[in-house]
């Protein structure tokens, strides 16, 4: 995943805001996509992630810094003139067309001959599993139906990159997931470069080759999904993606000191974990990692117990902070609502994050 | 104890909210059966009726000599002859009140755009400034037209500078601009409605899509504001091909269009019944073009918003 294929070389946009401030929604960004992959721009609301996708669409133009597409630059031209494509957060279809008129737009603005737009419209609509609706309006499709045109419309032109900006965001949680798989799959077989934007960490971790995690107008950390989640760069990034126990702690003589008296010795840390000789630090858990145990290292009081079907979330109140732990649904005795447990971490899974 | 149990009440009848009743329409149902019915009633009636010879008014003779007259001359040797006087007069309304439709769409698209793409705040004051002419009356407006395009008004005196010469007072242009000038807010109005609800997303979308800035109005943004396209037309064409002020003060009389001649045969002519006739032919002239806006609005299947 080394080759150049889209490069974004120090991008930083600013916009002003209607009281005269001002908001750096990208800072100095830079970041190299390859071919074929599915990249994923992740945060938060407002993290600058969209006005990445825009300005890599040419619907934003960037302050400063360059895009490269196959070593030339594109960040100068008009969005007719780069060779990539969008599918919008509100699909954006001409209420006024045809769906297959809708798809045919984009390959007529190119001046493709009659037969071979009939053709790759028919194409297309076959690849989202649509064929047979070209002469519906959009009006008369269901939203999800409406998403598989939008994407439709954008693949019958055969990008080089194709853009996704929250697509999935209005649809529900079942036909969600759906699209993720089909989305995983249609990017396999046209073998086309997407970059996909989302807040949605499961959807980022489902799907993405590589993700780039965003925080006010810069990349916190660029990695795949397995090291994202199992090496967070800092505490920002081990709470945003999935579910983290942020505890703060002190280091100690042979391990960390944590609230209620507890102390993590510093062996059952993952190995490449950053300790301070001295002072405080932040320990993440996940609660995955956490087993009730006789003799664990953290001791506190159950609180609240959740069942949640395929685990059991046991909420414990350690000194003044509460951590929960998530266990497995068979195999494991629930403990009691106000007895005493010990947790322990498992697999030297815990680690020390910046914050 | 014993409870004392009111029989249970009768609910009261609502309406479901937003739901008016019928009994508010009335009124202006009414009014509207007086105002427009009985005058329409009445020239529809005269124009059947004989002209007095003495005087105004009409005479209780039924006759269809009225209707012949718009187009058949009577000579004074008995022979009949084809009359194009009338016809020219209603020609000249309808190319009016086209170059007057035409010149205001050209103008009031581009406005209504611009308007629309302006930020909320922006936006109210924009629409409140293209209503500002409402608040002076017509007859004011007109009279202040006649002083600015006059010979020796402002634009004669600073083109007489250059030595060039001014002089379109009184004539069909004076009429032309007088009746752009009146009917612009009533061809903005409607566009920006529609325009205010387009979602530009649709017009990145195209942008993305490869069409260049004049595809993406002719192929997005002017189908969707389409139905405010079509209900300016009919705010614009319809009172134009009627409209009287505005040949009758900047025209100067000289080219007349077919209000004027119906004015004219209720005044000074005094011929009630032929203006009736000639009223009558107006209204079924501008029925009919109605009708055929509303045929093109469906066979596009658009909403229709006329009528």
């Amino acid at each position: 995943m080394s080759d150049k294929y889209l490069e974004i070389r120090n991008i930083t946009k600013v916009f002003q805001t209607p009281e005269g401030g001002e908001v750096r929604a990208l800072d100095d960004v830079t970041l190299d996509i390859a071919s074929g992959e599915f990249f994923i721009l992740l945060g938060p609301s407002g993290c600058g992630k969209t006005t990445l996708l825009r300005s890599i669409a040419g619907l934003e133009y960037p302050d400063s810094g360059e895009i490269v597409l196959q070593g030339e630059r594109i960040d100068d031209r008009p969005p007719y003139e780069r060779p990539v494509n969008t599918v919008f957060q509100s699909y954006a279809l001409f209420p006024h067309m045809t769906v297959g008129d809708n798809i045919a737009f984009g390959l007529e603005m190119e001046n493709v001959a009659k037969e071979e737009v009939a053709n790759r419209v028919e194409e297309a609509l076959e690849q989202v599993q649509l064929a047979g609706y070209a002469m519906r309006m959009p009006s008369q499709l269901s939203g999800g139906q409406q998403q598989r045109i939008a994407l439709a419309r954008a693949l019958a032109k055969k990008p080089k990159v194709l853009l996704l900006d929250e697509p999935l965001s209005a649809l529900d949680l079942k036909l969600r997931r759906g699209m993720q798989v089909e989305l995983k799959r249609l990017q396999r077989e046209t073998g086309i470069t997407f970059v996909f934007v989302t807040h949605d960490q499961e959807e980022a971790m489902s799907m993405g080759d590589r993700i780039a995690v965003f925080s006010q107008g810069k990349i916190v950390q660029l990695d795949t999904p397995v090291e994202v989640y199992r090496r967070p760069v800092n505490a920002y990034v081990a709470d945003f993606i999935g579910e983290t126990n942020l505890i703060k702690g002190t280091v100690v003589a042979g391990g960390i000191s944590l609230p209620g008296g507890n102390v993590l010795p510093t062996d059952q840390l993952a190995a490449d974990s950053v300790i301070p000789a001295s002072g405080d630090v932040t320990v993440a858990i996940r609660p995955e990692d956490l087993v009730l145990a006789t003799n664990g290292m953290i001791g506190g009081t159950v609180r609240d117990i959740i069942f949640t079907g395929d685990s059991v979330r046991v909420h414990v109140t350690v000194g003044d902070v509460e951590i929960i732990a998530s266990l497995a649904s068979y195999g494991t005795e629930i403990p009691a609502q106000g007895s005493k447990v010990t947790l322990s971490p498992e697999h030297r899974a815990a680690r020390t994050v910046a914050l | 104890m014993t409870a004392v149990t009111a029989p249970p009440k009768k609910p009261v009848q609502r309406g479901r909210p937003g739901q008016s009743s019928p009994k508010v329409a009335y009124l202006p149902i009414i009014f509207l059966t007086f105002a427009i019915g009985v005058p329409l009633l009445i020239i529809l009636v005269y124009s059947f009726l004989e002209k007095p010879s003495q005087g105004t008014g009409v005479k209780w003779v039924f006759t269809t000599e009225n209707y012949k007259a718009l187009f058949i001359q009577q000579k004074l040797d008995g022979t009949t002859a084809l009359d194009t006087r009338y016809l020219k007069v209603l020609w000249t309304s309808f190319y009016f009140s086209v170059i007057t439709t035409v010149a205001t769409l050209t103008l009031a698209i581009p406005t209504a755009m611009w308007i629309a793409t302006r930020d909320a705040r922006k936006r109210n004051l924009l629409v409140a400034l293209v209503t500002l002419p409402f608040w002076i009356s017509i007859l004011i407006r007109t009279y202040g037209m006649r002083q600015i395009i006059a010979d020796q008004g402002p634009i004669g005196k600073f083109l007489g500078l250059f030595n060039i010469e001014w002089s379109i007072l009184y004539s069909p242009p004076a009429t032309i601009l007088g009746l752009i000038y009146v009917f612009l807010p009533f061809m903005i109005l409607p566009i920006y409605a529609s325009a205010e609800r387009f979602d530009f997303r649709l017009a990145e979308a195209a942008y993305d899509l490869g069409a260049k800035r004049m595809t993406v109005v002719r192929r997005v943004i002017l189908p969707s504001i389409r139905p405010g396209v079509i209900s300016g037309i009919a705010l614009v064409f319809i009172p134009a091909l009627g409209s009287f002020l505005q040949s009758d003060m900047l025209g100067g009389g000289k080219t007349n269009m077919v209000a004027n001649v119906i004015a004219n045969n209720f005044g000074q002519a005094r011929n009630w019944p032929f203006g009736s006739a000639l009223a009558v032919l107006l209204i079924v002239l501008t029925l009919l073009f109605v009708l055929i806006m509303q045929g093109a609005a469906q066979r596009r299947g658009g909403k229709v918003e006329l009528v």
